[in-house]
């Protein structure tokens, strides 16, 4: 088995295929088809990852995710029909690490799948810093005067990837290969409501940044020591 | 000092102007404004009314004045001829001093005598021969006695005129003279009344210029009243106006006052009434459309789980295709390339109802479009060579860059060029960016079998294909084209297409430099070059 993924999807086709999909590339998958059994499937089954339809009976996706979130840094990818910006700015912010937009691939979805549960594989034993934080690979660990902060592994990988290289500077596309697995060019909207959520955790002031620094026309880079 | 001197010439300059700009105003106010015309109009009959009038009423007075005066002068005179004869009956002829006593003393005894006629003098006239002596208080009285009474008064007719007379203080007096002639035995004798009538001009003046003043006032009142009755009316009717235009420019809910119950409230109750009939229907029309709308983009929504799921299973049964019988395994090719299809479809009919819902954002930057050219030649490649088309792009020239939003830039190129490959029968499609200070622009060019007349509009309409006979191609959906000229659209840009029946075809994108700014022309010409001057050689 190389993962549990819990399914919430309020469509028995969708649902069903989805299993199929899934286990025909090894994956253990778990049904829930409504908000509000969502939070305890998720306490039952203790996925490795979620897939979470947006449009749910019950309660919406977005209060899923937040739950889901409020307690577990396990990867959140969405699947959503709505391609307009607000809906999927709304999903990330609401802590989602990656979505797909239908109708999409199989192939396309096993990709995101992989690419969050590939997070934290094979790391080699190294600390690194950025502006005044300490990170500890290996023991996926962030910590400010020995204060440890919590990251989800997205924002942890977004942040090592800052910090391996403190000189360059990262454009979002670069990012979205790096962190997200992304081969062609998607949706930088990814990397924006990221950075922001990751800036919320690990600057003292979100609003004048100096760990993760904005390059104007050009994307982020790590702030110095 | 310089700079006073500027301030001075630029503000005549600005006088200067203001003044030439005042009968253009005024002319522009007697046009526009109707309470100006009513009230001019309505000042200028009653000015003439007055003016008539007065002169009507001025000459009648003066008539009567006159007549009531020269029956009383006729009347001093004739009494005065008497006494006048009576006199020179008694006199000695044999003496002739004695006759110009009697004169003198005839004419002291009339000129005390007074009488209702008022003020007078009395001129004598003893004539003998040619010569005559005046008997008169002073000389210049009996100079001033005109000829052309005289002359009748000899001929022996009792005559008055009304002549300008010096009475010896300067000022010359309009005056009623009355002359007789003296029936005598020793000699032709004349008698002349003269009355000056200055007392009557003093009250006739006084007269004309009461009327004149009452007139005058009147014209003023009747124009205040003229204008008080025009703003009355033009009043509502200028909120009518108003409200019209606020109402045109969409705020429906602008109503104007009822007042009263006269006309003007029926037109304004009128009017409120269309408006708040306008104002449903239109909100009906508004929420049918956004229904509408609503509807198209629920559809594609709902659309897309099921379609999740039939791709998912055509993905699984297209990657085991093999292991298929043949039949099977071509139907599982079919169901995957259509499914294919119907997605595109599915995203145009979003994309063209998120249009139609007026939902769709520029997200316009500065952006290089020889680059973005490049760009979709280099994704379209592939395509190009499976239908044996080369893709040309005209060389050189500077980075043409314009603020543009790239993705629906780039839909619209992709869709441009994949459609003269479509339609460019193998031969190569050709492609050329140029822009001014303006505008920048994008040409495609087919060499295919091109146009009809007509076709170069209808190729923009949805779902229209060039020739229903003709295979479908590289599988568009029919909205690629429609999408791209709301896309034209939405930069404020232009999307035409220029074919002729077996010449090819060339599609022109035109797109101000800054968002914005309203097109006035392309940096490329619609109809290729080669062409032009070929037609117009032969």
């Amino acid at each position: 088995m190389r993962g549990r993924v819990l399914v919430v999807d309020d469509d028995p086709a969708l649902a069903e295929m989805l299993g199929i999909v899934l286990r025909g590339e090894g994956y253990e998958p778990s049904f829930v088809a409504d908000g509000i059994r969502a939070l305890s499937a998720f306490h039952d089954v203790r996925p490795d990852l979620v897939l979470l339809d947006l449009m749910l009976p019950g309660a919406s996706g977005i209060d899923v995710c937040r739950a889901i979130r409020a307690e577990s840094v396990v990867p959140i990818v969405m699947l959503t029909a709505k391609s307009d910006t607000i809906d999927i700015v709304l999903g990330l912010e609401s802590g989602a690490d990656d979505y797909v937009v239908k109708p999409f691939k199989a192939k396309e979805l096993i990709a995101r799948v992989r690419a969050q549960l590939r997070r934290g594989e094979s790391e080699q034993a190294e600390s690194l810093s950025i502006g005044d934080l300490v990170i500890d690979v290996l023991g996926h660990q962030v910590a400010r005067d020995g204060e440890p902060i919590g990251l989800t592994p997205l924002e942890f990988d977004l942040l090592v990837a800052l910090a391996r290289k403190p000189r360059q500077v990262f454009t979002r596309e670069a990012l979205l290969e790096q962190v997200w697995g992304y081969r062609h060019a998607a949706d930088t909207r990814l990397v924006n409501v990221h950075v922001q959520r990751l800036r919320s955790k690990v600057e003292l002031d979100p609003e004048n940044p100096t760990v993760v620094l904005t390059v104007r026309g050009v994307g982020y880079r790590a702030g110095s020591q | 000092m310089q700079d006073l001197t500027a301030r001075v010439s630029s503000e005549l300059r600005d006088l200067r102007s203001r003044l030439r700009a005042v009968p253009v105003t005024l002319r522009q106010r007697w046009r526009r404004s109707l309470q100006l015309r009513v009230t001019a109009t309505t000042v200028l009959v009653c000015g003439i009314v007055v003016v008539v009038i007065g002169l009507i009423l001025l000459t009648q007075i003066r008539d009567q004045i006159l007549q009531v005066k020269t029956r009383a002068a006729i009347a001093q005179s004739q009494n005065g001829l008497r006494y006048a004869e009576s006199q020179l009956a008694a006199v000695d002829p044999i003496n002739g001093d004695d006759v110009r006593t009697t004169l003198d003393r005839t004419r002291q005894q009339l000129t005390e005598r007074g009488g209702p006629a008022g003020l007078f003098y009395v001129v004598l006239f003893a004539r003998s021969g040619a010569d005559s002596i005046p008997v008169a208080e002073f000389n210049a009285l009996a100079v001033s006695v005109p000829a052309s009474l005289r002359a009748e008064v000899q001929g022996g007719v009792q005559s008055y005129q009304l002549a300008t007379v010096d009475i010896g203080d300067g000022a010359p007096v309009t005056s009623l003279l009355v002359g007789s002639p003296i029936p005598s035995g020793i000699g032709d004798f004349e008698l002349y009344y003269l009355f000056p009538l200055d007392q009557e001009e003093t009250s006739l003046g006084l007269i004309q210029g009461t009327i004149v003043l009452s007139g005058l006032a009147l014209v003023v009142l009747v124009g205040a009243i003229g204008a008080a009755v025009a703003r009355r009316v033009v009043r509502p009717v200028r909120d009518a106006a108003r409200t019209a235009e606020r109402l045109a420019s969409g705020r429906l809910a602008e109503r104007m006052k009822v007042r009263g119950e006269d006309d003007l409230a029926v037109l304004a109750t009128s009017f409120n009434d269309m408006a708040a009939s306008l104002q449903l229907q239109i909100r009906q029309l508004e929420q049918l459309s956004r229904l509408q709308q609503r509807f198209t983009s629920d559809v594609s929504h709902e659309l897309r789980t099921p379609l999740t799921t039939v791709r998912m299973a055509a993905d699984l049964l297209y990657a085991s295709r093999g292991d298929f019988p043949a039949a099977v395994a071509r139907s599982t090719e079919l169901l995957q390339a259509e499914v294919n299809r119907f997605e595109a479809l599915l995203n145009d009919l979003l994309e063209i109802s998120r249009y139609d819902a007026g939902a769709a954002v520029l997200e316009a930057e500065r952006t290089d479009l020889r680059a973005l050219v490049d760009r979709v030649c280099m994704a379209t490649h592939s395509i190009a060579a499976r239908q044996g088309s080369e893709l040309v792009v005209a060389a050189g020239g500077p980075a043409v860059v314009a603020e543009v939003d790239p993705r629906r830039v780039e839909r619209i190129v992709r869709n441009l060029v994949i459609n003269a490959v479509e339609h460019g029968e193998g031969l190569p499609v050709e492609i050329a960016v140029a822009g001014d200070e303006h505008a920048a622009a994008i040409t495609v060019r087919d060499h295919g079998i091109g146009l009809r007349p007509g076709e170069a509009v209808q190729v923009f309409s949805r779902f229209w294909r060039a020739d229903p006979s003709r295979s479908k191609g590289l599988g568009g959906t029919g909205l690629g084209l429609s999408i791209s000229l709301e896309d034209a659209r939405v930069h404020g840009g232009w999307l035409q297409a220029w074919g002729e029946h077996g010449r090819g075809a060339q599609f022109r994108l035109t797109v101000p430099i800054r968002s914005g700014v309203e097109l006035t022309h392309s940096p490329l010409p619609l109809v290729p070059e080669p062409l032009v001057t070929a037609a117009e050689r032969s």
